[in-house]
């Protein structure tokens, strides 16, 4: 390998392994394990309205009655009462990035937060651990009216009838066992609103470092795009590794109004020590379109369904996700989508690749309702295997109420061909570039959707996951 | 004169899946030499290109290869590739997500480890292109993927002129080709042969692109062995009497 690509992957390396020191110093931390009075004390270091500690209180209880999910991977290496859900800085949030303490700047910089944002971005939130140590809007964003805010802002300010209307609404606390969870104890995250036709022309980021060992980091995303409005949304979320199990439950509940627009991407790369049990879920009104780009690259298991709720008529939503299940993964991912309005349409494509062992499923679910009438949904599935011993599934769900619906399903499952990669070692590169030139032009149709930095960033993710243990 | 060979390849055997298929092959060409191998179907042609390329799964149980004296026998194909070697393949495979332009920038990187002058790369490509009557746009299509079997070839022979190797081993890249294509291909091998030390193994059941190439040794190959070995104008004799009379030989 060239000199430089080792440097590029040890940079890369390091930049998602390294960890800060944290004391009781300068950071807050809750004891292990979850009940009532932890609640009460991380709902009055937020200072919130009384609402919101009836809601976690109602949500713990309702955490307790469920029981464990019992479809996908085992999740019995994570124990709750292990598990730390409040970790905070005792820095308070800045709005300039000098404010910031040095050693959770120096992380955020090493992650190429706030170049990104001078360079191509509206907004940047940053959360490490349990809240949000930065967040900013640029100013001409900000006079169109956007509100770009940490939740807990939100839910002292001007916003927050609206935050009370919308919160876990879509994702309610009787959803499963980690919605209760999420709902008891959530913290940090960002809320948006995007006025009435106001286009953002440049994305907002949110970013999710979760720094301490033994944690959780429980975020909320609350996105309102106004009728005939436009956004584009990323998320990056990772994490050091650690030897005991880390928690990622997030919630993001996505509304978007008549003829509004939303794009919300993900790049993922959470340490192989985390269970992501993740929820996210989108409501689309007439004439509005939902887009998810996701890439998932690490946790050790992951449940992520993105599901789309089609309510308006004419309303569209696409899915472009890539799952890279290494080592020791079990990635359990796909979309779920249902068409309750007429005229409406899904197209939902996912890659998986497995490699060294990793599990890849792609799990999808299509219902279209009775009145959906005359809609149309395509579920497109790939998955790459690069050896004998990596698993990979496909479990498509369909459940189809009319009798005019145009559904497509394809699935296609292979191993990378020995062949093609003789063919481009015939040309004087190596096997290991070979093969990852073949997993990255996988991967290309979906990097393609997201912003250059990204799609950078997403390709050297695949450089990095290829050349562990080669 | 202790050695002058480009490649040479002594006593070589070399089994497919345990089936024997080269049965002890003896080849030298020199630096600029023009060498055909003709023969029947079936006969060993392509996996005396891919053995000589390196392919894993072609097995070499005796015999061996060297390029210009160092032995090459157990080298992977990157290696012989970056030492000078190169195959146009009979079925060039399609990769999505990466353009054969950039593909090729790869590859020069790659056997170079020298910082590619992008303009003056961009350069020689549009001229090889349009040399071999290619549009530009294919630059920028994903390698071979959705390309006609022309233009499959030309691709090839493209990458060939890029990479400028030392040993050219052209598999059958004249099969499947109508004749303004075959012609179009011809000339960007032509190019390829007027290169200073140049070397070519062309590998070919008909003898349509051979027409404007000069050849310098002809190789009958049947059931794993040459079993003669003449001029050009052998390649004359097989186009009118095709190969009966080695088969019986």
């Amino acid at each position: 390998m060239v000199e430089k690509d080792i440097l590029l992957k040890k940079t890369i390396e390091n930049m998602y392994d390294f960890k800060d020191k944290e004391t009781s110093e300068n950071f807050v931390r809750e004891k292990e394990g979850l009940d009532e009075e932890v609640i009460r004390r991380i709902s009055k270091g937020k200072n919130e309205p009384d609402w919101m500690l009836d809601f976690r209180l109602k949500s713990l209880k309702i955490y307790n009655e469920k029981k464990m999910p019992n479809w996908g991977p085992s999740i019995e290496g994570l124990d709750m009462d292990k598990i730390v859900t409040y970790v905070r800085s005792k820095t308070p949030m800045q709005g300039k990035w000098e404010d910031v303490p040095d050693d959770i700047k120096n992380t955020f910089e090493k992650l190429g937060i706030p170049k990104a944002e001078r360079k191509s971005l509206a907004g940047v939130g940053a959360q490490y651990d349990s809240e949000l140590v930065y967040h900013n809007l640029k100013k001409e964003v900000a006079e169109t009216g956007v509100v770009y805010t940490d939740m807990e802002s939100a839910l002292n300010g001007p916003y927050a009838d609206m935050v009370k209307e919308y919160f876990m609404t879509l994702v309610p606390p009787t959803d499963h066992k980690y919605a209760a969870l999420h709902g008891a104890v959530w913290s940090g995250g960002s809320f948006v609103y995007v006025p009435k036709g106001v286009k953002v022309e440049v994305p907002l980021q949110s970013y999710f470092r979760l720094n301490a060992a033994g944690a959780g980091q429980f975020e909320h995303t609350l996105i309102i795009v106004d009728e005939g409005a436009d956004l584009h949304f990323i998320e990056g979320c990772s994490a050091p590794k650690y030897n005991v199990a880390n928690l990622h439950a997030g919630c993001v509940e996505l509304f978007v109004k008549k003829g509004a627009k939303l794009r919300y991407s993900t790049v993922e790369n959470w340490s192989k020590n985390m269970y992501n049990l993740n929820t996210k879920r989108a409501k689309v009104e007439e004439n509005g379109i939902m887009e998810w780009v996701s890439g998932s690259f690490g946790s050790k298991v992951s449940y992520l369904y993105p599901m789309t709720l089609l309510s308006g008529k004419n309303s569209k939503m696409t899915y472009n996700g890539i799952t890279f299940a290494g080592e020791g993964q079990n990635l359990d991912t796909g979309a779920k989508v249902v068409h309750a309005a007429s005229n409406t349409s899904s197209i939902i494509n996912a890659k998986s690749i497995s490699k060294d062992g990793g599990i890849g499923t792609f799990r999808s679910s299509i219902k279209i309702l009775k009145n959906a009438k005359n809609s149309k949904s395509t579920v497109d599935c790939q998955s790459l295997m690069l050896d004998s011993i990596s698993r990979s599934d496909t479990i498509p769900g369909m459940d189809i109420r009319t009798n005019d619906a145009k559904v497509g399903h394809e699935a296609k499952i292979g191993r990378i061909s020995e062949e093609a990669i003789f063919y481009l070692m015939s040309r004087g590169i190596s096997e290991e570039n070979a093969k990852s030139m073949i997993v990255s032009g996988f991967a290309e149709p979906i990097s393609k959707e997201l912003p250059l930095e990204y799609a950078v960033e997403m390709n050297n993710l695949i450089k990095l996951e290829m050349d562990r243990n080669m | 004169m202790i050695n002058n060979s480009l490649l040479k390849i002594n006593n070589l055997k070399v089994n497919v899946e345990d089936k024997n298929i080269l049965k002890g092959i003896n080849l030298d060409i020199k630096p600029g030499e023009t060498h055909v191998i003709m023969g029947p179907n079936g006969a060993g042609k392509s996996t005396l290109g891919y053995s000589i390329m390196g392919n894993p799964r072609y097995e070499v149980t005796e015999g061996n290869i060297s390029l210009e004296g160092e032995d090459i026998t157990t080298d992977s194909t990157d290696k012989r590739a970056r030492k000078g070697i190169f195959l146009s393949f009979q079925n060039p495979l399609e990769v999505a997500g990466i353009s054969l332009g950039s593909f090729i920038k790869n590859a020069i990187h790659e056997q170079t480890q020298k910082p590619i002058k992008l303009f003056a790369m961009r350069k020689e490509l549009n001229k090889n292109m349009e040399l071999l009557d290619m549009d530009e746009k294919y630059a920028d299509r994903d390698l071979n993927v959705g390309f006609s079997g022309g233009e499959k070839k030309k691709a090839e022979i493209l990458q060939m002129l890029m990479l400028n190797p030392k040993l050219a081993i052209l598999d059958e890249t004249d099969s499947g080709l109508d004749v303004d294509a075959v012609r179009t291909v011809s000339k960007g091998i032509k190019e390829f042969q007027n290169k200073e030390d140049s070397a070519l193994l062309i590998i070919t059941h008909s003898t349509k692109i051979l027409e404007s190439l000069h050849v310098d040794y002809t190789h009958i190959l049947v059931d794993g062995k040459i079993v003669h070995t003449g001029d050009a104008s052998l390649v004359e004799e097989i186009n009118e009497n095709g190969f009966e009379r080695f088969l019986t030989a």
